[in-house]
């Protein structure tokens, strides 16, 4: 401590903790830098960017009030890039809690042969997007791949969910729950795993069976866990771009073309920032909305 | 009620042995506390009783019903457990209905048993909170309820009372001991401390290293315990022991010497030493200032009611003796002691006691 007078007494009640005193914040001052410089300045440009026509060639050319977010509405991609965005969120989110449930259900326990299946799941996490999708077009091969192979034996031949409008965007979803379904997994498992096994004897001696302990003793033990998996996966997933850029391209037209993609062509293709700053607010609103509601859903579940 | 059967029951983890070809009949109605050092395998016991546990060979049997092959919910007991195992986010109401729901009872006879229970226990007030928001006192009442309201034939305890402060332990001892004469229901409850185990048991079975030392009433295990293990567990202060130099006879009688030269006079038959080097054990209280050995006092523990001096023989060999109210004694003072012959215990080399 620079100045002892500064630090709070030992056995004292709080008094010192509400003293002010300049040498502590420079414990929090790294944080702050970076909390500043890489996510409060650039938030703030980009919401002021947002009401601005800039454009990366013309450069600066004043305000323009909410006429970006008003061309963002007629444009005639956008809506339907927020479509796309918010079906794949609804796809995968309900996915990555319901499988990764599932699997740390499967192999929360101490055999050898659950420790391997953990790491060959969590394994996919550590790749990177080039690689996932590098893969998943080999799987979705027309006629040749893997998926084309194996509905073909069930006969369904011809499938080819790249090209189409209504399986393009399943196709990323599959991909991406396949890709990072680890996180999920290792956060159930880890959630799990608090609870006391003196619970379980007890619900075996209340004459539970497996059915009625999930459903009473282990699901409401890892309730939070479950609301932090869907905050956490509905901010990633809103997120979706290398995965359709590297399958789809956004295609077959634009059915699979999520909303950052659009914000990376209107940005750096088009180069007019301020278009893709408003589109960028709206998909913060929404990722803000989807996650404050689904916080608001399970609190209330709480009560 | 029902009485519990175990029969040669053995458990073992990997290589390690934890109960070795264990017996016991608790007759029904009683209440039987496993009391043991940690590790000695009473709770793994219990554990088998309650269906948390696979034997690895016997049988145990409840009432007519052989149940080491019924799943833990069959079986007809109900467990109070050590941190109380309360379902977290069940209200109190919930968590004594839950057992009951599972098997079907109607919503009336539920509440009923609910009522009951918590009338009983004094806790009707705190049916609509949640465990966390109870005190370790009002938790372990509710386990207790819990439990209760099943109407086992047998009620199973592993050690429950850990967990409460001292004041709160002594009235739960009580408590426990009232709820038993009040249901009379076969009672197993499994402990560490002697003190427990002495002021409820109906009887006391003993437990060392997956074997059973001793089954008794507590004033049987205090006064003649089977072997020097159980000598020396029960009982505060422990039992002193001191090596036995040589043994004479009088009037057929072994008169044990010890190396300091006391003799105390026995009334263990001679006939029956074995070979070997003997032990002698006596409790505080058998020992009182008077005409006998001679030594210097080394600590004085002043307890209120009485006073526990430890004492060293002119061997070196401490002994503790206890006085009532306070005593005027300094740390160094010598003094004489009497040993009660007709009070002690002699042990064998294999650790039996020696009796006539």
């Amino acid at each position: 401590m620079a100045d002892p007078k500064g630090a709070p007494s030992r056995g004292s009640t709080g008094a010192a903790i509400g003293e002010k005193h300049a040498a502590n914040l420079l414990f929090v001052l790294p944080y702050l830098l970076v909390l500043l410089v890489l996510l409060l300045i650039p938030l703030g440009l980009g919401i002021w960017l947002s009401f601005q026509d800039y454009d990366m060639l013309g450069g600066w050319n004043g305000g323009v009030g909410l006429d970006n977010f008003r061309n963002l509405l007629d444009d005639s991609i956008f809506p339907g890039a927020v479509r796309n965005t918010v079906v794949f969120v609804l796809i995968t989110t309900p996915a990555f809690v319901g499988l990764g449930l599932f699997l740390a259900l499967a192999l929360n326990d101490s055999l050898r042969r659950s420790a391997v299946l953990r790491t060959v799941f969590f394994g996919s996490s550590v790749l990177s997007v080039t690689i996932v999708t590098l893969i998943w077009r080999l799987v979705y091969l027309p006629d040749r791949g893997l998926a084309a192979d194996i509905l073909g034996l069930v006969g369904l031949h011809g499938f080819d969910p790249v090209t189409s409008e209504t399986w393009a965007l399943p196709a990323i979803a599959v991909v991406t729950v396949w890709w990072i379904i680890g996180l999920p997994m290792t956060l159930f498992l880890a959630a799990l795993q608090q609870i006391p096994a003196e619970l379980y004897e007890a619900a075996a001696l209340d004459h539970a069976s497996r059915l009625t302990t999930l459903r009473n003793i282990t699901l409401p033990s890892i309730r939070r866990t479950i609301a932090v998996v869907a905050v956490i996966e509905i901010v990633l997933q809103f997120q979706l771009f290398g995965q359709a850029l590297l399958i789809t391209g956004g295609g077959p037209n634009n059915h699979s073309r999520p909303i950052v993609q659009f914000i990376y062509e209107a940005g750096f293709r088009d180069l007019q920032l301020g278009f893709a700053a408003a589109a960028s607010q709206v998909l913060f609103a929404l990722m803000l909305l989807a996650a404050l509601g689904q916080m608001w859903l399970s609190r209330r579940g709480e009560n | 009620m029902a009485n519990l059967s175990l029969r040669q029951v053995s458990k073992r983890f990997g290589h390690v042995e934890v109960l070795r070809d264990l017996s016991l009949e608790i007759p029904a109605g009683e209440f039987a506390v496993f009391l043991g050092p940690s590790g000695c395998g009473k709770s793994t016991l219990l554990r088998i009783v309650a269906g948390l546990e696979a034997p690895t060979s016997g049988e145990v049997h409840l009432g007519a019903e052989r149940i080491d092959t019924m799943s833990p919910g069959d079986r007809g007991v109900a467990m109070v457990f050590q941190h109380y195992a309360l379902y977290p986010h069940m209200t109190v109401r919930q968590n004594m209905a839950f057992g009951l729901q599972n098997i079907g009872t109607p919503p009336e006879e539920i509440t009923r048993k609910i009522s009951e229970a918590a009338a009983m226990l004094e806790i009707a007030h705190l049916l609509d909170r949640k465990p966390g928001q109870l005190s370790g006192g009002q938790r372990q009442r509710v386990a207790i309820g819990r439990a209760i309201v099943k109407q086992p034939k047998a009620f199973l305890f592993d050690e429950p009372l850990s967990n409460l402060d001292a004041a709160l332990r002594s009235r739960t001892r009580i408590e426990l001991a009232r709820l038993h004469q009040r249901m009379q229901t076969t009672m197993i409850f499994v402990t560490h401390d002697q003190v427990e185990a002495m002021t409820m048991a109906t009887r006391i079975v003993v437990m060392n290293q997956g074997r059973i030392e001793q089954v008794g009433t507590p004033m049987e295990v205090y006064q003649q315990p089977d072997t020097r293990f159980v000598a020396g567990f029960v009982g505060t202060p422990a039992m002193n022991f001191l090596p036995v130099a040589r043994v004479e006879e009088r009037a057929g009688r072994a008169v044990a010497c010890l190396p300091d030269g006391t003799e105390i006079a026995t009334t263990v038959p001679v006939g029956h030493l074995p070979s070997g080097d003997l032990t002698l054990g006596i409790r505080a209280e058998h020992i009182v200032p008077g005409d006998g050995a001679e030594a210097r006092v080394v600590v004085i523990e002043r307890l209120g009611e009485r006073t526990l001096i430890y004492a060293d023989l002119r061997d070196g060999s401490t002994v503790v003796y206890d006085e009532p109210g306070d005593v005027r004694l300094d740390i160094g003072q010598p003094v004489r002691l009497a040993f009660d012959g007709a009070a002690v215990h002699l042990f064998g080399p294999d650790g039996m006691t020696l009796r006539g």
